[in-house]
């Protein structure tokens, strides 16, 4: 067998070659291109400048500020998601098809319309803020407010990530456990919630990894005081304005690394999705 | 309703009415609130106002420029989603799985990343900037620089919905289409084609959505140049900077209208069983 044959099995359909072909360029001068662009700019900084950059106090609080708040948004999309999946698929009521549809809003809405709107609502006059600000809590220029903007535009992450687990779970364990005398919590803690578990951390991960990057809802609604309410992606945006690409570059190549990380957590965790789904049959 | 519906109804146990509850509470105040909101700001000086500050000249010509944008972009990578589902699910080669991984790169690039990758590309300082300016074709801050990084951050949008369900589908159709005599291009216009429209059209409103909504990549490449290289989403967050708040909610309408449209379609084409979702 010649190389040719070893590297591509034969098909009887047409089209390998163009198909390669086009995916090849376009994934090469689109994708591939600026990643490596970015990377070089990053590499001609240095070893001890690219530290230097890295590690300087407003960058380590700006790390710190943003992964927080995606930590504390990927918690609330957690439990907001998790109730909005089971009462989608366990329960028939008048418009659960349109509560269905609008779980995809945030997505949709593009980000800046969701900064506008939320920095709108929680102003002090707003229609959410108004009811806040008398209780003392200030949500407009604090870690709240980019908490809430995070959570906004990755809510449909756990939901749309858990709704298809839970659709396809046999009734049949659920029916065998009552049958065997458990009740609906130990139905739920004992058969349900480890056959959506996958699931549902795979969807609170996605949610942490769009959070740690998003940037228009944020910057709207977090009054952007360095070492307060700066994330990473404000202060890239901030060096670029002063000139300062070098910083900048270090600064994307940090919180493009991250987020391949979590990638990688994703795909791990939808291995184990999967191993779970074949196991159970 | 059938009489098993209402015996389900009168059965529904407390726990499930504080669930449904709950969850509609939240929806009401997450997601209903907050979109109407948008309208109520839009037009709490009157239709007029309202009106005015829609066809205010640079506005209009942000309209004008994501609509463009996305003229060019969605076509682009709903040819570019073909070319790689085809090759993934109808051929078995080497390096499929990093392949798969390259064209998925850009959903964990966030936006401002994606923005400062084209910088250091095109940009004066850039990979290529320097050359392509001397060669009289600054691509940064120009349109182009928004149709390149659109490209970039939709580019795996068609493809996602593509790949499940012609792996789905298989191979039989097509080959009964070759084994009757028909060539490539036959085949794929009469044969692929149809099979694959409805989530051909699912991945292009998906990857339209974005590329009209897109902020953080577009606003490092574009100069957001009034009147020449604002986009919507920029023009809000300008308008919004000026202290024009009712002019950058009036703004705001047109892109929560679209998000409105993307919902209701995709709904659409989920119910109608046309994909594999």
């Amino acid at each position: 067998m010649g190389l040719a044959q070893r590297l591509h099995r034969k098909s009887i359909l047409p089209g390998f070659g163009l198909s390669l072909g086009i995916t090849l360029t376009y994934g090469a001068i689109i994708i591939v291109l600026p990643l490596a662009a970015m990377f070089l700019k990053t590499a001609s900084l240095g070893f001890d400048e690219f530290v230097r950059v890295t590690t300087s106090s407003r960058a380590l609080s700006a790390y710190w500020i943003t992964f927080s708040s995606a930590a504390l948004a990927a918690v609330i999309d957690a439990v907001i998601g998790l109730l909005l999946a089971w009462v989608l698929v366990r329960y028939r009521f008048p418009g659960r098809r349109a509560l269905d549809a609008l779980i995809d809003l945030p997505f949709a809405l593009p980000t800046a319309v969701a900064g506008l709107m939320l920095v709108t609502l929680f102003a002090p006059n707003g229609w959410y803020g108004g009811l806040l600000e008398p209780m003392g809590l200030q949500v407009n220029y604090t870690q709240i407010g980019i908490v809430i903007a995070m959570a906004f535009t990755s809510l449909p992450f756990v939901v749309r990530s858990v709704q298809p687990v839970l659709e396809e779970f046999e009734g049949e364990f659920e029916e065998a456990a009552r049958s065997l005398g458990a009740s609906n919590i130990q139905v739920f803690a004992r058969v349900i919630w480890p056959a959506i578990l996958p699931a549902f951390l795979t969807g609170t991960v996605l949610s942490f990894a769009r959070s740690l990057g998003e940037f228009g809802a944020v910057v709207f609604i977090a009054g952007n005081i360095p070492g307060m309410t700066e994330i990473v992606s404000l202060l890239i945006y901030i060096r670029l304005d002063e000139y300062n690409y070098p910083a900048a570059a270090a600064l994307a190549s940090v919180l493009l690394v991250a987020s391949f990380a979590t990638l990688l957590a994703t795909n791990g965790l939808q291995a184990w999705q999967m191993r779970y789904a074949e196991g159970s049959r | 309703m059938s009489a098993i519906a209402a015996a389900k109804k009168r059965q529904r146990s407390s726990g499930e009415r504080v669930l449904i509850g709950a969850a509609l509470v939240t929806a009401m105040l997450v997601l209903v609130v907050p979109l109407a909101l948008i309208f109520a700001f839009a037009f709490r000086e009157g239709w007029g106002t309202y009106l005015a500050n829609v066809l205010e000249p640079n506005t209009l010509h942000a309209v004008w420029l994501t609509m463009l944008t996305a003229l060019v972009v969605v076509p682009i990578n709903m040819g570019f989603g073909i070319a790689v589902a085809w090759l993934v699910t109808r051929h078995r080669f080497v390096g499929r799985s990093l392949l798969l991984t390259i064209v998925e790169l850009p959903f964990s690039v966030s936006p401002i990343v994606a923005g400062v990758t084209y910088l250091f590309l095109y940009g004066g300082q850039g990979l290529l900037g320097p050359t392509l300016i001397a060669a009289g074709f600054p691509i940064m801050f120009t349109v182009f620089a928004i149709f390149l990084v659109s490209l970039f951050v939709t580019a795996p949008y068609v493809a996602r919905e593509l790949i499940p369900l012609m792996q789905q589908q298989g191979t039989a159709d097509e080959e009964a289409a070759l084994s009757l005599g028909a060539n490539g291009r036959q085949m794929f216009w009469f044969v692929t084609l149809p099979n694959i429209r409805w989530a051909l059209l699912y991945g292009a409103i998906l990857c339209n959505a974005r590329v009209m909504g897109e902020f953080g990549a577009v606003s490092v490449v574009s100069g957001a140049i009034k009147g020449q290289t604002n986009t919507l989403p920029l023009q809000i967050s300008l308008l919004f900077n000026d202290f024009n708040v009712t002019g950058a909610f009036a703004a705001a309408t047109l892109l929560a209208m679209l998000a409105v449209l993307t919902i209701v379609l995709k709904a659409l084409l989920e119910w109608g069983g046309g994909t594999a979702h």
